[in-house]
C-alpha cells in the first residue's frame, strides 16, 4: 500500500528524490530541499495518493554530518490509510526550508517548534516566532552542541542552597571551633 | 478581523458611541485544571475576534532530557507526557522501541497491555468528561468522576505499585505479571464503573443547560480537521472514522471486537458523546480480554533487552554481568530511525525514534496529539462567544505534559 | 502580622491563639496547578480524601480572595516571573505549599527549562516531596502547615529575605 505510494513518488519526481528506504515497515523519501513544495502539493492532490493529514514535523541534529539537519514530515491519508515519511537534508550555515503551511495547516505550530528547538527557517511561514520557549531566550535548545543543563533564567533567582550552607557553617561548625579554641 | 465586525467599529463614531475591541489575556494561571495555558483573547463585547493561544509553561525539556537517559530509563519520563493515562505513553513508547529492535511482545504480554490500557483511557475520560463538567458548573458530575478514577487507580495501584506515574512496561515486556486475583477485583470494580457512567449521562446528557452550551459550539469540519492534523475522540466528533485500532491494529486489538463512535456536528456534544461512548467501549474490551487471556511467557526471553531475574543475578557471575550491562550501558539498540503510532486517549500518539546504535536514545520525539488542537483551536474559538471557550478547551482534553512536554 | 495592638501581654496571647485557630482552619487556597500533580490535587479535593473536613475547601481562583497559595507541578523559566507576581498579589497572612519534587527542587527535570524548586522565587512553608504524593501525604503536609500557623507570633514581620524579590516588568 505505502509502498506504491513511494514508487509512484519516484516515478513523478526523479530529480528530487535522493533516495528511498523501506526499513522496518516505514517507508521514506529523502527528497532534496528544493523539490518540497513542489512534491507535497503533489502528495496531497494526486487522488490515488491523497496525503491529506500532516501527521508531524519535526529535525534531528546530526552534528558530525554534512548537512547537519534533517527535516522529518510524517504524513498520512486517512481516506487511504497508507503512510509516508519525508526526511530533507538541510545544512548548517542559515538553515531554511520552505514551508507547508499552504498544504496542511497542522505545519503552522509544528514548524514553529522546529524554528523555536533547532533554528530552521521555514520561508513563508506566515508567523515565524517561538512558541515552546519565551521570546527573549537564546539559542535553539534541542541542537546537540546546547548543553543540557544551561540555565538561562528570566528572573533574578535565590541562592538559597548557597545560604543553606553558610548557615550550617555559623551555626554549628565555627561554634564547635571557638567552643574547642576555648578549651583549657 | 470579522467584516461585519470592522464595518460595525469603522461606523461608530457617527453614532457617537466610542466603541474599541479589548484584549483580555487569559492565563497562565486559569481556574480550568488544565494545565498551564495562556490565550490572548482579542473581543468584541463578548465575542472572540481573535485568539492566540500561548503555550510553553510547562515544557520541561522532555526530549533533550531523554538524550541524556537510557532506552530504558526514558520509561518515567513517558509516565508524565499525558498524565491521565501514563501506561498508554510508556506502552507507546515500549513498542516504538521494539519496533526498533525488530522484536515482538509475546501474547499474555499483548494481552496484559492491551487491558492496562484501556484502564487508563477510561481513567482519562472520566477527568476529562468530569473536569468538563465541572468547569460548566456541574460539580457533582466532577465528584462522581474523580471518585469512578480513584477506583480505577485503586486496581492500577494493586497492579503495578502506583497510582499515577507507574513505569510499568519494560521494552520487550512488563515489570511483572497481574496478581492472581486481578480477575476478581475486576469484577467488583466494574459495576461501580458502570454506575458512576450512567450517573454521568443522567446529569448531563439531557441536562438543558449543559445542552445549550455545549451544542454548536467549538464546530469544527471534518476537512479542516483533518488538515489541522486532529485525531482522536475530536476528530472523530466530526465524522472522520480513523481510529489506530482499528486501523493498523497493534497488542490484541485485532482480536477482541469493539466498535469506534463517530459523531457528526464536530462540536463540543459531540466530543462528549464520543467519550462517554468510547468509555463504555472500553470496559467491553477490558472483558473480553480477560476471558481470553492466554497463558504463557510474559516477557521476550532474550538477555540483551530483558534484565534477568534476580536469583540469576545474585547467584551467578554471568547474571550479574548482563545486569550491569543492561543498567549501565543501556540495550544497544541497532542504528536506523522508525516511527510507531498508537491510539492514546487523546488521539495519535506518535514516536519517532533515531538511534545511533548507543545505549541512549539519539531523538526521541514523541507526537502530542493535543500539540495540534492547540494549533487549530482559534479556529474553534474566533466567532464565539467567551464563554464558549470553556467547554471547547475542556472537550479537547488538552494536557500541559503532553503539549509542552 | 506587625500588629501592636497595645493590650496586656495575657490577653494578646489568647487572642494570638484564637485568631491563629480560626485562621488555620478556614483556608482559602489559590490552587496554582502545572502538572501532574494536579491530578493528585483533585483526588485530594474530592470525595474520598476530602480535604474540605480541613477547612481547606474553597478554591479561591483569585490571588486577592486566598491566603495560601498551593504550587502544584512543575515550575520552568517562563512561568516563574507569573508564580512571583501572583505569590506578590496574596495580602498577608500568605502561607505557600510547594506540592511535588517539582516545585520543591525540580525533580528529575534538571534542564534548561525548569526552575530548581520554587524556594528560588518565593519562600516556602512546607515542601510535599513525592512524585506526585500520595494524597495521605498532602493531608499530612496540610495539617503540618496547621500546626505552623498556630504556632505563629504576632508581633515583628518576616525577615527580609523572606519578601519576594522585586519583580521586573513582565514581558506581555
Amino acid at each position: 500500500m505505502s509502498r506504491a505510494a513511494l514508487d509512484s513518488l519516484v516515478a513523478a519526481f526523479p530529480q528530487h528524490i535522493l533516495e528511498t528506504t523501506d526499513r522496518l515497515g516505514d517507508e521514506v523519501a529523502i527528497v532534496a530541499p528544493a523539490g518540497l513544495l513542489e512534491i507535497t502539493t503533489w502528495l496531497r492532490d494526486t487522488p490515488a495518493l491523497a496525503f491529506n493529514m500532516l501527521s508531524d514535523v519535526t529535525a534531528v541534529d546530526y552534528l558530525a554530518r554534512n548537512p547537519r539537519f534533517e527535516v522529518v514530515y510524517q504524513l498520512y491519508s486517512v481516506s487511504k490509510k497508507h503512510r509516508l515519511r519525508l526526511r530533507v537534508p538541510v545544512g548548517a550555515e542559515n538553515p531554511s526550508v520552505a514551508s507547508v503551511t499552504g498544504v496542511w495547516l497542522s505545519a503552522n505550530w509544528a514548524e514553529r517548534e522546529v524554528w523555536d528547538m533547532y533554528g530552521i527557517r521555514f520561508e513563508g511561514h506566515p508567523d515565524l516566532r517561538r512558541v515552546l520557549m519565551y521570546e527573549e531566550f537564546e539559542g535553539h535548545p534541542l541542537r546537540k552542541d546546547y548543553p543540557m543543563q544551561q540555565s538561562q533564567p528570566r528572573m533574578d533567582l535565590r541562592r538559597k542552597e548557597r545560604d543553606a550552607v553558610e548557615e550550617y557553617k555559623t551555626l554549628y561548625v565555627d561554634k564547635l571551633a571557638q567552643a574547642r579554641k576555648a578549651e583549657p | 478581523m470579522n467584516r461585519a465586525i470592522a464595518d460595525a467599529l469603522a461606523a461608530a463614531p457617527e453614532r457617537g458611541v466610542q466603541e474599541d475591541v479589548m484584549v483580555l489575556n487569559m492565563g497562565p494561571s486559569h481556574p480550568a485544571m488544565h494545565g498551564t495555558v495562556r490565550m490572548v483573547l482579542t473581543l468584541d463585547g463578548e465575542t472572540v475576534i481573535k485568539c492566540d493561544p500561548e503555550i510553553g509553561y510547562l515544557h520541561r525539556g522532555f526530549e533533550k532530557q531523554c538524550e541524556n537517559a537510557t532506552w530504558s530509563q526514558v520509561f518515567p519520563y513517558t509516565d508524565r507526557l499525558n498524565y491521565c493515562s501514563p501506561l498508554l505513553n510508556n506502552f507507546g513508547y515500549a513498542l516504538a522501541v521494539e519496533k526498533m529492535l525488530g522484536i515482538k511482545a509475546t501474547d499474555r504480554c499483548n494481552y496484559i497491555r492491551t487491558i492496562l490500557g484501556e484502564m487508563a483511557r477510561l481513567a482519562d475520560h472520566f477527568t476529562s468528561l468530569g473536569a468538563g463538567a465541572l468547569e460548566l458548573g456541574a460539580m457533582s458530575a466532577f465528584l462522581y468522576a474523580v471518585e469512578a478514577r480513584d477506583h480505577i487507580w485503586d486496581l492500577v495501584e494493586e497492579v503495578t505499585g502506583a497510582r499515577l506515574t507507574v513505569s510499568f512496561a519494560r521494552i520487550g515486556g512488563l515489570k511483572e505479571d497481574l496478581p492472581a486475583n486481578f480477575a476478581e477485583r475486576w469484577e467488583a470494580t466494574e459495576p461501580r464503573l458502570w454506575d458512576v457512567i450512567k450517573k454521568l449521562d443522567q446529569l448531563s446528557t439531557k441536562n438543558r443547560i449543559f445542552m445549550d452550551r455545549m451544542m454548536n459550539t467549538g464546530v469544527i469540519g471534518a476537512d479542516e480537521a483533518v488538515s489541522l492534523g486532529f485525531t482522536g475522540p475530536v476528530l472523530r466528533s466530526t465524522g472522520v472514522a480513523y481510529d489506530i485500532r482499528k486501523d493498523s491494529p497493534y497488542f490484541a486489538y485485532d482480536r477482541v471486537d469493539f466498535e469506534v463512535p463517530v459523531g457528526t456536528n464536530g462540536d463540543n456534544f459531540d466530543r462528549y458523546l464520543v467519550r462517554l461512548e468510547e468509555m463504555k467501549q472500553s470496559i467491553s474490551i477490558i472483558r473480553q480480554c480477560l476471558k481470553g487471556l492466554p497463558g504463557g511467557p510474559l516477557n521476550v526471553d532474550d538477555p540483551h533487552i530483558m534484565l534477568p531475574p534476580k536469583e540469576s543475578v545474585y547467584n551467578s557471575i554471568e547474571g550479574m554481568i548482563n545486569h550491569f550491562k543492561l543498567i549501565f550501558e543501556g540495550i544497544q539498540v541497532p542504528a536506523g530511525e522508525v516511527y510507531s503510532y498508537t491510539e492514546a486517549a487523546n488521539g495519535e500518539l506518535g514516536f519517532y525514534i533515531v538511534s545511533n546504535g548507543t545505549g541512549k536514545p539519539y531523538k526521541l520525539r514523541v507526537r502530542p496529539p493535543c500539540f495540534y488542537f492547540m494549533g487549530g483551536i482559534d479556529r474553534m474559538i474566533e466567532g464565539g462567544m467567551l464563554s464558549d471557550i470553556i467547554p471547547t478547551f475542556d472537550t479537547i482534553n488538552m494536557i500541559g505534559g503532553e503539549v509542552d512536554r | 502580622m506587625g500588629v501592636d495592638i497595645g493590650v496586656p501581654g495575657v490577653v494578646a496571647s489568647r487572642l494570638e491563639t484564637a485568631v491563629n485557630w480560626a485562621r488555620k482552619f478556614s483556608l482559602f487556597q489559590y490552587p496554582f496547578v502545572t502538572a501532574c500533580c494536579g491530578m493528585e490535587y483533585m483526588a485530594v479535593a474530592c470525595a474520598r480524601y476530602d480535604v474540605s473536613r480541613f477547612g481547606a475547601e474553597i478554591p479561591r481562583f483569585s490571588p486577592r480572595q486566598a491566603d495560601l497559595l498551593w504550587v502544584v507541578g512543575t515550575v520552568n523559566h517562563k512561568l516563574a516571573p507569573h508564580l512571583a507576581r501572583i505569590h506578590a498579589q496574596i495580602s498577608d497572612p500568605k502561607w505557600v505549599i510547594s506540592f511535588g519534587v517539582c516545585a520543591s527542587t525540580g525533580g528529575f527535570y534538571d534542564n534548561y527549562a525548569t526552575v530548581q524548586g520554587i524556594d528560588k522565587i518565593i519562600p516556602v512553608d512546607v515542601y510535599i516531596p513525592g512524585c506526585p504524593p500520595r494524597p495521605e501525604q498532602v493531608l499530612d503536609a496540610l495539617m503540618m502547615l496547621q500546626d505552623k500557623i498556630q504556632r505563629e507570633k504576632w508581633g515583628a514581620p518576616r525577615a527580609a529575605s523572606d519578601v519576594a524579590p522585586a519583580i521586573a516588568a513582565v514581558p506581555a
